[in-house]
């Protein structure tokens, strides 16, 4: 794929185009559009703006735009496990899909971490997302040693 | 979760014919490889090409190609034309109803576990599978290693 993708860090004018993509995802997903204003606006705050040696918001620039972004983080004692990286979220334009963003995005970001001394990378995926535990899978990513529980209350 | 032979031998074809999807493969070829039977490979071959996932080449030098989708078939596809993973309790004697929480509950736990195990092998394509396979079969400290 000769498809020139560039990867940099987040900036605070990169806000919409995340919203953007988030929104068509949310359409792609559940046939509407949930209002997640508020927390993208805490996450750019916390991985954009703030100091972030261990806190990374990269975004995908291709045809002149954001067609994805990644967002992750190195933490240590996070469940009692030593440090390691961990990935909140990978968004692909719905329409730049197929041409290697999400792989870029994470590699990039597996190599940032691998920088500041992360071995491990980990993330948590609703088990019905199946297109997005299949593009983990396909990196190379395989159910890890932390098994998720939850309850009602 | 023990697979049963004939998933086993569905898997191992499959992959072997999409890692090779310009080649025709004899049936003797892939039984030789791995071991198996040649006479039970065949059956399966046959369901493989009936669910679209092979096509059978006659003549000299025939044997069988890949027809599926690489990026799209997942290990569960394969798995679902020779079995169904539900898991069963095997009760010796099902007309017993005083036990009905208790079964209940184990019932509830091996779904879980069968969700667990299904939502594993429909995340795995085929392709995944095999660049998985080919990072083992690289040297250690090469590209193996890299995520």
């Amino acid at each position: 794929m000769s498809d020139s993708i560039i990867i940099r860090d987040a900036r605070e004018s990169d806000f919409e185009a995340v919203i953007r993509i988030d929104e068509e995802i949310s359409i792609d997903y559940l046939g509407t559009v949930v209002d997640k204003k508020a927390y993208w606006r805490e996450i750019f705050d916390y991985y954009v703006l703030r100091e972030k040696d261990k806190r990374l918001f990269l975004v995908a620039e291709l045809d002149n735009e954001v067609a994805g972004f990644i967002v992750g983080e190195a933490r240590a004692w996070e469940f009692g496990s030593p440090l390691c990286g961990w990935v909140f979220a990978v968004e692909v334009s719905s329409r730049k899909r197929t041409r290697s963003v999400g792989q870029r995005l994470f590699t990039e970001m597996c190599s940032r971490l691998s920088r500041i001394g992360v071995s491990t990378i980990r993330t948590m995926v609703d088990i019905e997302n199946k297109v997005t535990l299949s593009f983990y899978r396909s990196q190379g990513m395989r159910t890890g040693r932390n098994i998720e529980l939850e309850m009602p209350i | 979760m023990k697979l049963t032979k004939a998933s086993l031998f569905g898997l191992i074809a499959v992959l072997e014919l999409a890692n090779a999807p310009k080649q025709q493969i004899s049936t003797t070829d892939i039984a030789d490889k791995y071991g198996i039977s040649t006479h039970h490979l065949a059956k399966v071959m046959r369901n493989l090409v009936h669910h679209g996932l092979a096509q059978a080449v006659r003549g000299v030098g025939g044997g069988y190609t890949f027809t599926g989708n690489l990026k799209r078939t997942t290990l569960l596809d394969v798995i679902q034309i020779f079995e169904n993973l539900e898991s069963v309790l095997d009760m010796p004697n099902h007309f017993v109803t005083e036990g009905g929480p208790i079964i209940a509950e184990l019932q509830s736990i091996t779904t879980e576990i069968d969700n667990l195990t299904k939502v594993v092998l429909e995340t795995i394509t085929l392709e995944t599978a095999l660049k998985s396979a080919m990072r083992r079969s690289l040297p250690v400290g090469g590209d193996a290693a890299k995520p």
